[in-house]
């Protein structure tokens, strides 16, 4: 309501200011408050009503499949046969590749345009450019990958693969899609995401706070490290967590990139699965056998993620009370 | 006494702003001047059928067909719920699917089109031959090396390289997929009692199989990746100026994937009454071995009858004026007496 408050102050008398509310006053507002009460609890019983519908639909696939839906690993429609476990492996796998290496790069971004290395309008140019990244569609990222990062690996990972063989990232040769290409397109996808929150975390510290280390002989970076990113690392984490969300339910561009291979392997080279990726390509010519199971695999990949948040969710409390308590 | 307005509007502001937002447009057409056809399936002649509804679209005023190439899975599916007004399928209907349509289906094959091995190996000069061994050594995971020995057999003077095969397969279901699978089912017995028939099969683990959704994901991955191979079909690897395997047939020659070799495969083929032909392994000399019929699922039954016509109307000119561009499309023209026996078929919709 701060459209109101320069008219307000252009009234010659202010008495309106101290006037109680009237009763239409109080309508309007419990009526504004209600509406948005009905909004916010409708997005919350949406979240229900979509694990019922889903968690309703999966029911026979439950039934019939059970607990070793999430152990096996064959996916043959004719025998119906089904079993998610490379496809968890391969989610879990791919989204935590991409969160090491779009989580590094996330973070130095968000220092470097938060502690004066850069004049503020390349700063602000600098900022809007990595943002833009959020905006460019999954396809084209999955077209980029198959076009441009993969024949970019294929030498350094044929490289890899013959001469550090032994190690079991590079155990086996790259085909095309795999692990790596996918691991690294997703990287750029949650790249903004880490970078915009770490960010606004990072200019949240207090200006004094980082003079003080200053003023005690700290240099640039041991104020950085030792006190400017402790003081953040609380937004920083939900920036990571948050990221790791999104990589976990990316589609369009996994589906492109990683192969859907129905296989569980540590190597980054080979073709994988992930569990948005194989709704995505199965979802659309689904039949009446295939549907209840692909919705089982929707509610692992929505408990995954449940999972995840929580456990973000829980690690932050923690950290903070940690905080404060050393604070005191 | 003006803010209690400002708050008003802006709550107002608020409630319409989340009004629009949730309602949908709604398009009120004309209705009885316009038809709109709407179909789904297949895409493995999603090509060739985007041009003919445009141009049938174009050259019929107050007909508007759209079609949605979603797979041959997805056709069935949709046509089955009665969301769409034609599907398309390259594997037909089977009787199970086809009793779930209570109004009654009628099945008409549109054209047909040959499913080729093709492959990027960019250092031969000459297009490989594959015999029968060969190939489905390659899609059971069997050879694993382009200079396998029952590869180089059959193709002489020609330097292989020793580089590991890569299959590309589909990732989704596709009628494309159903096709390859019944040819090779029908050669190999290895093949049919291990993968099997049918629009999503359980291939091979290896870390040299891997998958791309539709036609044109499996294109580009063959194109981006030495020492590939996969089914696709004609039309497409011709687009991508990918090279194509000539493969053995069931006279012992090798054939090369081309239109008149895929109608003389087609020539050997007696259509039955309820159009479903299929041909597994074609005979002739010059017969490609991979060449399937691709169907227009119709129902028996409109209600509403300007949706009929128009249907009819659209299914006559594609047998007609449409068949002209097939060949330039790489799609094969249908046989003649084909088109009679389908044009005769055409008056059991109503």
């Amino acid at each position: 309501m701060s459209t109101t408050l320069p008219n307000a102050a252009n009234r010659p008398d202010e008495s309106v200011i101290s006037t109680p509310p009237s009763k239409f006053d109080i309508v309007i507002d419990r009526g504004f408050r209600g509406l948005t009460g009905f909004f916010a609890w409708s997005t919350v019983s949406l979240v229900f009503f979509i694990v019922y519908e889903v968690g309703g639909k999966a029911m026979p696939a439950i039934k019939t499949h059970g607990l070793s839906f999430l152990t096996t690993q064959t996916w043959d429609l004719q025998n119906e046969q089904f079993g998610v476990l490379p496809e968890i492996w391969g989610t879990l796998y791919s989204s935590i590749l991409a969160l090491m290496i779009g989580g590094f790069f996330g973070i130095s971004i968000a220092i470097f345009l938060t502690q004066d290395f850069l004049p503020r309008k390349v700063e602000w140019v600098f900022k809007n450019i990595v943002e833009l990244l959020a905006a460019i569609p999954s396809v084209v990222y999955g077209l980029w990958g198959i076009f441009v990062v993969i024949p970019t690996l294929r030498p350094s990972a044929i490289w890899l693969h013959e001469n550090l063989g032994w190690i079991p990232f590079f155990g086996t040769s790259l085909s095309g899609p795999g692990m790596l290409p996918a691991a690294l397109v997703l990287a750029i996808m949650v790249l903004p995401t880490v970078s915009a929150i770490s960010r606004d975390s990072l200019s949240n510290v207090p200006g004094k706070l980082k003079e003080a280390a200053v003023g005690l002989g700290a240099t640039r970076w041991e104020a950085i490290f030792g006190v400017i990113l402790p003081t953040a690392a609380k937004g920083i984490f939900g920036a990571l967590v948050l990221g790791f969300g999104r990589a976990l339910g990316e589609t369009m561009a996994l589906a492109m990139l990683v192969g859907n291979s129905n296989q569980m392997s540590i190597s980054l080279f080979s073709p994988g699965n992930t569990l948005a990726a194989l709704l995505a390509n199965h979802f659309p010519e689904a039949g009446e056998k295939e549907e209840p199971v692909l919705m089982y695999a929707a509610l692992v990949l929505l408990g995954i993620t449940l999972l995840v948040n929580i456990c973000g969710a829980f690690v932050l409390s923690h950290t903070t009370r940690r905080a404060a308590g050393g604070q005191k | 006494m003006q803010t209690r307005w400002y708050r008003l509007i802006a709550s107002f502001a608020l409630v319409a702003a989340v009004a629009t937002g949730c309602s949908s447009s709604q398009s009120t057409g004309d209705g009885a001047a316009n038809v709109k056809l709407q179909g789904s399936g297949a895409s493995f002649p999603a090509p060739l059928y985007g041009r003919w509804f445009k141009e049938y679209s174009g050259a019929t005023d107050g007909v508007k067909v759209d079609y949605q190439a979603k797979g041959s899975g997805g056709g069935i599916k949709d046509f089955i719920e009665h969301t769409v007004d034609f599907a398309a399928s390259d594997a037909a209907m089977n009787d199970e699917e086809i009793a779930q349509v209570d109004v009654g289906v009628v099945l008409l094959p549109m054209t047909a089109g040959s499913v080729v091995l093709a492959y990027n190996l960019p250092e031969l000069d000459k297009p490989l031959q594959l015999s029968r061994e060969a190939y489905t050594g390659i899609f059971l995971g069997q050879v694993s090396s382009w200079d396998d020995e029952s590869i180089a057999k059959t193709n002489e003077g020609v330097q292989l390289p020793s580089l590991p095969i890569t299959v590309v397969r589909r990732a989704d279901s596709s009628g494309t997929t159903f096709v390859f699978t019944n040819h090779i089912s029908e050669i190999s017995d290895d093949f049919r009692s291990g993968p099997g028939v049918g629009k999503s099969v359980n291939w091979p683990e290896s870390d040299k199989f891997i998958a791309a959704p539709k036609n044109d994901g499996v294109t580009a991955t063959i194109k981006q990746t030495p020492g590939a191979i996969g089914y696709i079909e004609f039309g497409f690897a011709e687009q991508a100026k990918l090279p194509m395997a000539s493969l053995e047939n069931k006279s012992g020659n090798f054939v090369a994937p081309s239109l008149e070799n895929a109608k003389a495969a087609l020539a050997a083929v007696e259509m039955p009454d309820d159009l479903r032909a299929w041909l597994p392994d074609p005979a002739g000399e010059n017969a490609y071995p991979i060449v399937s019929y691709t169907w227009l699922l119709c129902y028996q039954k409109y209600e509403d009858p300007s949706k009929a016509d128009a249907l009819k109307d659209l299914v006559r000119w594609c047998l007609t004026e449409g068949q002209k561009s097939s060949a330039e499309m790489g799609y094969v023209p249908l046989p003649p007496n084909v088109v009679e026996t389908i044009t005769a078929k055409l008056e059991n919709i109503q």
